[in-house]
């Protein structure tokens, strides 16, 4: 099959690149009507990245962790703690009052979400020890515990004076630039690309293939699992980071169960593996539930009222797709391949090769 | 007589009540090819996984150019369940994971095959590549061990050139046929650079004719790469015109050993592959 020429695949991703970017100050620059669309936008831009660094696990090094919520949290509150305003600090933590040494600690957003990550790494360095010598389903329940702990920590009236316990923290100021996010996560999931795409990338493919022979290959198999694991904790972090900026109040009820499935969803949904496929789902499914508020509203078609049309019926709409999506696409929409412009080129082709087999007489003669 | 690369001291391997390989001794010497050899279940790929570190001998140890690389003896429940004939001789106990005896220098193929099977030949290979990389995971992923990397896949793409492999270095492992497949786990082990090769049955499911091709391919990498072979076969042909000594196991014990024209006429030997009167 012919590809295309190396320079062209760069001049279309630039391309592609500018125009989404023009798109997005364009959205910007007229806010008041694409204000609610942005922050779609922008939301999926943080899940995307929880969805990549899961991914960077489950799809690439195929450790099975459901911890995602958890150490989002961590990066979440350790930004809104360190950003918050002095002044309007008292006022958030009105019931018990914040502890000496936080009370006067400050950071820039990006320090605040870079300590976010690193927290959320050293917590995952940790962790990693008890739970990655655990293999598949047993790795993910073990996971998912240690983010219910965290969770329940947060919320613990014992560090009232810390997290402000079950009333949350907010007058987290919000980013200054709406476009800072997509540069945020796209530096995010650029990095992890690379990871990917290193000597250590490969060495987690490797592990995920098959570990006796990875271990026969001489990688360390622990040494790697923790490494892929921090990594992916690091992101995770930022991500929750992202989103307690976004959200400009968060409590530990933000990161709940339903947080991690969300991103398993968006991971599952993409493709295991694919981390274009993540980026993609996590638009499609974040937009996908807006796009679907129209099953909420009552409908009426010719004086007759639908039955089914109120508050929630949406999610029955969404479940019913995602289940369509995973029967039919059973690896995810991408499966384990990366969005190529020699992957569409190829595919266009075969769609002009169809065309003409089913006009007789042009290439008919052609079939094997 | 030259030097020792690999001894077996007195390998005891017991799982629960089974005794898969019993007081097992055997050494290699440097630029040898030796075969195991004996009807399934005799305790062969057992000794395999001892020596590569992938189980822990319930007694016993082994030394690898000189340095113990694995060593025990029977602890815990074990100690009471110990029923080898070897008493308990080491002291020390050494336990290197196969990642680490890699790195030493000792490399293997799998019985049933074991390539990495979604990634092409090219990545099989690079992967065993990895492990004496220098840089570090950041310089690593900002590309600035270009000149490593480049090195890499240039000793890479050398050695599927020597293994005939270069023309399928683009395709998906498991997409190869069962031929290649195997060469290219040969590639990916002496990818790692070793001085002793283990190979667990590489003539399994092959033609006389791959067969043929396989007993040339490794008497070129034992010369090319200065290897010292170990391996497990059942193609008799195979083994008496490669090996220069055979030890023959029968239910975990060593039952024979020597040259292939001993081997061939040991009535022990005999018996073991054609079973005795009594036996059936």
């Amino acid at each position: 099959m012919k590809t295309l020429d190396k320079k062209i695949t760069y001049l279309l991703s630039a391309g592609l690149l500018a125009a989404a970017i023009m798109v997005l100050l364009y959205m910007d620059h007229n806010r008041t009507t694409y204000n609610y669309s942005l922050s779609i936008l922008q939301r999926s831009a943080i899940y995307a990245v929880a969805a990549v660094a899961m991914n960077l696990l489950t799809g690439f090094t195929g450790l099975f962790s459901l911890g995602q919520a958890g150490f989002m949290a961590i990066g979440a509150y350790t930004v809104a703690i360190l950003t918050i305003p002095v002044a309007q600090r008292p006022s958030v933590y009105y019931i018990s009052g914040i502890a000496e040494p936080l009370a006067q600690a400050t950071a820039p957003l990006w320090a605040a979400l870079l300590l976010g990550g690193l927290f959320a790494a050293l917590l995952g360095f940790f962790i990693g020890y008890p739970v990655l010598r655990l293999k598949s389903d047993y790795l993910a329940i073990a996971t998912l515990g240690f983010s219910e702990i965290i969770r329940a920590f947060i919320a613990a009236p014992m560090l009232n004076r810390v997290t402000n316990g079950s009333y949350g923290l907010k007058s987290i100021p919000g980013f200054p630039s709406t476009l800072m996010v997509f540069l945020i996560s796209g530096l995010c999931i650029f990095l992890m690309v690379l990871v990917i795409r290193s000597s250590y990338g490969r060495a987690f493919q490797a592990i995920r293939e098959d570990e006796i022979a990875a271990e026969s290959m001489g990688i360390g198999l622990f040494k790697h699992k923790q490494m892929a694991f921090v990594i992916s904790c690091f992101f995770t972090g930022i991500s929750g980071g992202m989103l307690a900026v976004f959200m400009r109040s968060i409590d530990s009820k933000t990161f709940q169960i339903g947080l991690t499935y969300d991103i398993l969803l968006i991971v599952v949904l993409g493709g295991i593996g694919s981390i274009t496929g993540s980026v993609l789902g996590s638009f499609l499914m974040t937009a996908g539930r807006e796009w679907l508020r129209f099953f909420d509203n009552p409908l009426t078609i010719a004086g007759v009222q639908v039955p089914l049309f109120r508050t929630g019926f949406r999610m029955v709409i969404f479940s019913l797709i995602l289940m369509a999506v995973v029967l039919y696409y059973r690896k995810g929409l991408m499966g384990t391949k990366e969005f190529s412009w020699n992957g569409i080129y190829a595919f266009l082709q075969r769609l002009g090769q169809k065309r003409s087999k089913t006009r007789p007489g042009k290439e008919g003669g052609n079939d094997e | 007589m030259s030097e020792t690369v690999l001894k077996l001291n007195r390998i005891t391997m017991q799982f629960g009540g089974l005794m898969a390989v019993n007081d097992f001794s055997m050494d290699v010497n440097r630029g040898e090819v030796v075969a195991i050899i004996g009807p399934n279940g005799a305790g062969k790929t057992t000794a395999f996984n001892v020596i590569t570190g992938v189980y822990a001998p319930t007694n016993g140890s082994v030394d690898f150019c000189g340095e113990t690389i694995i060593s025990n003896r029977p602890q815990g429940k074990m100690r009471k369940l110990y029923a080898g004939d070897a008493d308990s001789i080491c002291d020390r106990v050494v336990r290197k994971t196969p990642d680490r005896i890699t790195k030493l220098g000792i490399a293997r193929t799998f019985q049933n095959i074991r390539l990495f099977k979604s990634l092409t030949v090219f990545e099989n290979v690079l992967i065993a590549k990895h492990m004496n990389i220098k840089a570090n995971l950041f310089s690593a992923a900002f590309m600035l061990n270009r000149h490593e990397e480049h090195r890499m896949r240039q000793e890479t793409a050398q050695l599927l050139e020597i293994l005939e492999l270069a023309d399928v270095a683009d395709e998906v492992a498991s997409s190869l046929p069962y031929g290649k497949q195997r060469r290219l786990e040969i590639a990916r082990a002496i990818a790692t650079g070793p001085e002793l090769l283990l190979l667990d049955e590489p003539a399994a499911g092959m033609n006389p004719q791959e067969t043929n091709d396989l007993i040339h391919l490794i008497h070129r990498l034992k010369q090319d790469f200065q290897l010292t072979v170990l391996m497990i076969e059942h193609h008799m042909n195979l083994v008496m015109e490669i090996s220069d000594r055979i030890y023959v196991l029968d239910f975990g014990r060593l039952i024979a050993s020597g040259t292939p024209d001993h081997i061939q006429n040991d009535k022990r030997v005999i018996d073991a592959y054609l079973g005795v009167a009594e036996d059936e």
